[in-house]
């Protein structure tokens, strides 16, 4: 079902070899959790539950990558609060999850571990509903979506622009941090939510289960992309890079950008929720360090380095840094921190367009 | 209609005085006092610096007028107040009759049919020239009609036509940020054109440009007068003098003469504000 899905892809973005190779490499990816689920472990070919949920990480960051391009690469906004969203998205689909260990935790009781150890009788007004999927995916698309639409009506109505705008995300997701590590805002403290049982009834370990949420990360990353193209190839993509190179010319033309602004804004939020959503299964754990100001740089840096204002570079950005970071924080755990900025300064002073202009600029040749 | 389609005698009557001809030049807009802008004791101060001080002038329509003054006289800031992203401390400025200024944003204005070139030449660096004049084409500018857009036959004669005018046909698949200065400034000058506006304000257009790009130019203005209202902001004396019919001197925020290029190049106050006497 996936191949088809990802050729045609590749069909409909035109005979470039480039798409044609992501879509080659999409349907790949769709046999790792084939090889986790239908191979028995010791088969040669068995894919183990580690490079599965790595793999299935990198994805969903790949898909936080191009959501954050959409803003600052096509748009001209760095963000630097997008893992805030990001976490929402986790913690939107953590509540569910933590719903779903019924009376299996600890305690066993019907409330979440955590509210018993606080001593509490009762769940809170926000967490009626959550045992319910489908209640969990509308919180995890509106809540992070009304609040990019609040903060960004907010900052673009009043032109907040280039680093004052990128403070003030940073200031965003720390708030937000500090806030989500209080146990008394009820998501579990500095502890977050983990230990989690099942998903829509499910083993969450199962390797079924693995597989099909790393075929959903894979598919959603397809659809992101496939989304992404068409997007910044219409008009309304064009009005957005207008208003990265000149805002006040799109103005006088006519043109509002305050709306512009607001719906890449609001589409990158929810893209990040949906990629935060999918990432809390597959990890186990979620806790208020994904808000922390630093993981939002980073999500900055994996842009940078694939390549600004192109649709894979970001995806390859993303995949090459926490592919160096799983390896490295293992080899060298104390030395990672100095090797992102290294990356970092490396990527800007030695190659303006990323990853994928280095690639582009040896293929011109 | 817009004014496109005004016949070549009214174009004729236009030219010169053309005050008190009653031709409004669009349904929407009232112009029938033959005037397409009203500035009225303008004031803009910045941090106690009045940029514009009590400032009165009026735009007839067809008119061409150039506007000509030493640094810090308030041509850009007036600029700024027509289109809205200056807002007056007090007085008033009205676009035809009935519309006043003050209350708009700069995208509302531009929609109502005012163009602005800017003193640097903006144009979309990113994007080929084709789709610079297509993304100024007049039409719905929101959200969700940029999201279906699809450039009509119309549209894409009329993007012919302009770049037959701005003379980049031949370049029309090159990215505008690899165009030549004067390039640029002609591009520009087609993406306002594009939005069909009845009134143009264009600050500086032959700035850097070559004497052949300015005669052309200049060519271009005088076939654009009549169709359209224009004011520009030059400091170029011999390409205000060949295309100008009315000269308005600004000097510290507001109007020191106005009268044909001879008459307010003898005046003895213009001459100790250039000169400095």
């Amino acid at each position: 079902m996936s191949q088809p899905y990802s050729l045609k892809l590749a069909a409909a973005a035109g005979p470039r070899a480039t798409t044609l190779g992501l879509g080659l490499l999409l349907a790949l990816l769709m046999l790792l959790p084939l090889g986790h689920w239908a191979l028995p472990e010791g088969h040669a070919l068995h894919v183990s539950a580690y490079t599965l949920t790595l793999t299935g990480k990198i994805l969903c960051y790949a898909i936080v990558a191009l959501a954050m391009d959409l803003v600052w690469g096509y748009t001209g906004l760095l963000s630097l609060g997008h893992g805030l969203f990001f976490a929402l998205g986790g913690y939107g689909m953590g509540m569910y999850l933590m719903r779903q260990i019924g009376r299996d935790g600890n305690y066993q009781s019907d409330l979440p571990d955590f509210m018993v150890f606080l001593d509490w009788k009762t769940l809170p007004w926000f967490w009626q509903g959550s045992e319910h999927f489908a209640w969990a995916l509308l919180v995890i698309v509106l809540v992070p979506g009304l609040l990019a639409l609040v903060f960004g009506w907010l900052a673009f109505r009043s032109r907040i622009k280039g680093v004052y705008f990128s403070i003030m995300t940073q200031a965003l997701t720390f708030a937000a941090m500090l806030l989500f590590f209080r146990n008394e805002t009820g998501f579990g403290g500095n502890n977050g939510f983990t230990d989690f049982k099942r998903i829509l009834g499910f083993g969450i370990a199962e390797p079924a289960t693995r597989a099909v949420l790393f075929a959903a990360t894979v598919l959603l990353l397809a659809l992101a992309l496939w989304g992404a193209f068409w997007l910044v190839h219409s008009k309304f993509g064009r009005i957005l890079t207008a208003i990265r190179d000149a805002e006040s010319r799109l103005m006088f033309c006519g043109y509002n950008p305050l709306y512009y602004k607001l719906a890449i804004w609001v589409l990158s939020a929810v893209l990040c929720a949906l990629a935060g959503a999918l990432y809390v299964p597959q990890v186990g754990i979620i806790n208020p360090s994904e808000m922390s100001p630093g993981n939002s740089i980073e999500i900055a840096i994996w842009v940078a380095l694939g390549g600004r204002g192109t649709l894979i570079g970001p995806v390859l950005g993303a995949a090459i840094v926490n592919g160096a970071k799983s390896w490295f924080t293992v080899a060298f755990p104390e030395y990672w921190l100095f090797f992102l900025g290294f990356l970092f300064i490396a990527a800007t002073l030695l190659l303006p367009n990323g990853v994928l202009g280095l690639l582009r600029k040896k293929g011109d040749r | 209609m817009s004014a496109a389609s005004t016949t070549q005698s009214q174009r004729e009557n236009w030219e010169g005085e053309a005050r008190g001809l009653a031709h409004p030049v669009d349904g929407k807009l009232d112009t029938r006092h033959g005037a397409i802008l009203y500035l009225d004791d303008v004031t803009v101060s910045f941090d106690g610096f009045r940029a514009l001080n009590k400032l009165t002038l009026d735009i007839g329509v067809g008119e061409l007028r150039c506007i000509i003054g030493p640094n810090g006289a308030g041509k850009t800031t007036m600029m700024d107040v027509i289109t809205g992203k200056t807002r007056p401390d007090s007085g008033s400025v009205f676009f035809g009759q009935t519309i006043d200024l003050t209350r708009h944003t700069e995208p509302e204005i531009a929609q109502l049919g005012i163009g602005r070139k800017f003193q640097k030449p903006t144009v979309f660096e990113a994007m080929s020239v084709h789709d610079n004049l297509a993304l100024a084409l007049a039409g719905n500018k929101s959200v969700w009609a940029s999201l279906r857009s699809r450039l009509t036959g119309a549209q894409r004669d009329r993007i012919g036509e302009l770049l037959a005018t701005i003379r980049l046909t031949e370049q029309h698949q090159r990215q505008a940020g690899l165009l030549s200065h004067g390039q640029k400034q002609w591009l520009e000058i087609g993406m306002l054109l594009a939005q069909e506006p009845q009134l143009l304000l264009l600050d500086e257009p032959v700035a850097g440009m070559t004497d052949a790009e300015t005669e052309k130019t200049a060519e271009l203005l005088l076939t654009l007068k009549g169709k359209h209202s224009l004011m520009v902001v030059e400091h170029d004396m011999d390409f205000v003098g060949s295309i100008a019919q009315k000269v308005t001197v600004l000097a510290e925020g507001s109007v020191l003469a106005e009268g044909s290029l001879a008459q307010v190049q003898a005046d003895e106050r213009v001459i100790e504000v250039y000169l400095g006497r």
